[in-house]
């Protein structure tokens, strides 16, 4: 088990995961990242703080999450039991707002009172204007315009909860540039402001930080599936790769059991060729890179420019994956396939129809994986999917991918 | 010092003259390299002392419009490392000051450190600043790269930057030290931020190495009150905006070595 003596520790005290992570930041953010790190192991040390943080998730956030048994699905489908972990069902309607509540209680500890994020798919961004309106902070949320139109719901639920949104028009116009814009701004008034990222990405301490926050998801799944099943894990553990938040939050629960088969899903997207994907491991065009202060895989061309992504969900539409599972990948701890486009829109139809349940189309892409994979298992299996948002969000990108389709058909 | 020590000297140079160095940055390749070799002429008539020269990046975190567009331009126009050297190793012929790569960490990254600091040594650059690489992250691959080959690792200092952190880049850094004048993004600004001048004369007594301050900086009248307290002073946006707003005029380079003319005439004091 050499991944598991591996990765105790990790990261180490340069915020690496074996030759992942880092800082990789302009010198005027080392100094505030030290900071950081240093409020944030303060923090998870102190009782109190993590008192009020299990409340706010609790009575505020609602939490526990349920885990529901699919039992139309996995009849639907024929093979392994299929168990949803609700984390649509959390406040917001993602996994998101487990971080964002964390690191803004975080950011009241350090007596800062603004915070910036970058939202793809706007569920970061919601769960931060939330986090924001409710402990009194000022916020503001940079958005790539591309996003702006596919998730425009979102921007409105984010301008009502009383952040700014700011539509970044640079580059592709996603995630990528929109984290460009965040990390401009925080540059400039790190000394009000602190940058509540998303994903498990970014200089350290976020990779490690934003995953500890999303361990209550796996942490969670793991007593339930005890008390309902009596079975100490799952067989298999799906959860979509974005930047890898929920997938973290899911996994790092079962890490330690080499029983369990941990499947990342990445954004298959239209195809393998460069820009047609967000797929850093499976698809074309990735290497060992350096962006947004980590270093991990990023999807690039021969010069190290950063390459364009496609995916039908915003949320997975990003080049670079979190530092963590890079490591975890080379280790062969964590197997990662994706999902294209059309098996995604087809997972969220199946779902709602046999389940009545909308899954975000970047959960959906952890659906297509889990169904592919249940087909080929016994009905004694268990594959536990992390159901990381819900899909209203995405109900205009649905049905316009419907269309298209529709009418490209002969 | 690891380099040749043509950045030293340089400013040595400088101090010698009792003024501070003048730094001109342009983005390589905007909006084509043939035109970027020109203007690095203009500069170096007009009394550069380091040129800076960035390599144009997807992702620039740390610039602000007028470089970001600048770098957009140079990529749209195929710009490559490899051709940035290339031009160096060419107006090396008939330009003397010393150039400074300015890169984010990914190009550079995918070039290959070792084989990079190869290259860039033979075509005639003296030194290497990353934005996205401090020291701590330099340590393992890049500085041993950059020192095998004589090139001068050049570190950013920031208003933010702790005692631990001006001891770490005075242990990796030469040549010299860019220090950022304020938190934020490269850009023209109006005025200078009101701590400068300590800022940097506490830097200054800290480092045995030369000060430069940029970010900011767009004026004559700002260049002089930098030279008056630092070792150099460092003008980008506010040349990469000349040079593309007066792109397309017959009398683009007179312009252009008039207009850094005046900025480097900023540098004497007394």
């Amino acid at each position: 088990m050499k991944w598991a003596r591996n990765r105790r520790g990790w990261p180490d005290r340069a915020g690496r995961f074996g030759g992942y992570g880092g800082r990789y930041v302009p010198e005027t953010l080392m100094a505030p990242l030290e900071e950081l790190a240093r409020a944030y192991d303060h923090a998870r040390r102190d009782r109190a703080f993590k008192r009020r943080l299990d409340d706010l998730l609790a009575s505020y956030a609602g939490r526990p999450t349920p885990l529901w048994p699919a039992e139309r699905l996995s009849h639907e489908v024929g093979g392994a039991r299929i168990v949803l972990k609700r984390e649509d069902l959390l406040h917001t309607g993602a996994h998101k707002l487990n971080n964002a509540l964390g690191q803004a209680l975080l950011t009241r500890a350090m007596k800062k009172d603004r915070v910036v994020a970058e939202t793809g798919a706007g569920q970061h961004g919601v769960a931060t204007a939330t986090a924001a309106a409710l402990l009194g902070l000022e916020a503001t949320v940079y958005m790539g315009t591309e996003d702006m139109r596919r998730q425009h719901v979102n921007v409105e639920r984010m301008r009502l909860l009383g952040a700014e949104v700011v539509g970044v028009e640079s580059g592709s116009r996603t995630l990528k540039d929109a984290i460009n814009e965040a990390l401009r701004d925080w540059v400039t008034n790190v000394r009000t402001t602190h940058y509540l990222l998303g994903s498990v990405l970014g200089p350290d301490p976020f990779p490690r930080m934003v995953r500890d926050f999303q361990r209550v998801i796996g942490e969670e799944a793991r007593v339930q599936l005890r008390r309902r099943y009596g079975r100490r894990s799952p067989d298999l553990a799906v959860a979509c790769v974005g930047g890898g938040s929920n997938a973290i939050g899911l996994f790092s629960a079962f890490l330690g059991d080499p029983h369990v088969r941990l499947i990342g899903v990445e954004a298959g997207g239209r195809g393998h060729r460069p820009g047609e994907h967000a797929a850093r491991f499976g698809g074309g065009g990735a290497a060992v890179g350096v962006l947004h202060g980590t270093r991990t895989r990023v999807l690039q061309d021969a010069e190290g420019q950063i390459a364009a992504t496609h995916s039908v969900s915003a949320g997975l539409d990003y080049p670079a994956v979190g530092p963590e599972h890079a490591a975890l990948a080379e280790l062969g701890r964590i197997e990662y396939t994706s999902a294209t486009d059309r098996e995604a829109v087809a997972a969220f139809h199946l779902l709602a129809e046999t389940e009545g349940i909308l899954p975000a189309l970047e959960s959906a892409h952890a659906v297509a994986e889990a169904v592919r994979r249940a087909r080929r298992l016994s009905r004694r299996a268990l594959v536990l999917v992390n159901l990381s948002g819900r899909g209203d969000k995405d109900l205009e990108s649905v049905l316009a991918y419907d269309r298209a389709r529709a009418e490209a058909a002969p | 010092m690891s380099g040749r020590g043509a950045l030293a000297a340089a400013f040595a140079a400088a101090r010698r003259e009792d003024r501070a160095a003048f730094v001109p940055f342009l983005m390589a390749g905007d909006p084509t390299l043939e035109r970027t070799g020109e203007l690095v002429g203009a500069l170096a008539g007009a009394g550069a002392d380091v040129i800076e020269l960035g390599v144009p990046f997807s992702d620039p975190i740390a610039d602000g419009p007028v470089n970001q567009a600048a770098a957009e331009r140079a990529l749209a126009a195929g710009t490559r490392l490899a051709g940035i050297l290339e031009l160096v190793s060419r107006i090396r012929r008939r330009v003397e000051a010393p150039i400074v790569l300015f890169s984010y960490f990914n190009p550079i990254l995918r070039y290959g450190p070792a084989r990079f600091a190869e290259h860039a040594s033979a075509s005639g650059v003296d030194g290497l600043l990353c934005v996205d690489l401090p020291p701590e992250e330099a340590a393992a691959e890049v500085l041993p790269a950059l020192r095998a080959q004589r090139l001068d690792p050049v570190f950013l200092l920031a208003p933010t930057s702790t005692r631990e952190r001006v001891r770490a880049v005075a242990r990796a850094g030469s040549g010299f030290v860019y220090y950022v004048s304020r938190t934020g993004v490269t850009g023209e600004r109006a005025a200078l931020p009101a701590g400068l001048a300590s800022e940097v004369r506490a830097l200054r007594r800290a480092l045995d190495l030369p000060v430069a301050v940029g970010f900011g900086l767009s004026t004559p009248e700002q260049v002089a009150a930098v030279a008056r307290v630092a070792d150099g002073a460092v003008v980008g946006s506010a040349l990469v905006r000349f040079a593309a707003e007066h792109a397309g005029e017959p009398d683009l380079l007179p312009l252009f070595a008039r207009r850094a003319a005046r900025l480097a005439a900023a540098t004497r004091r007394g």
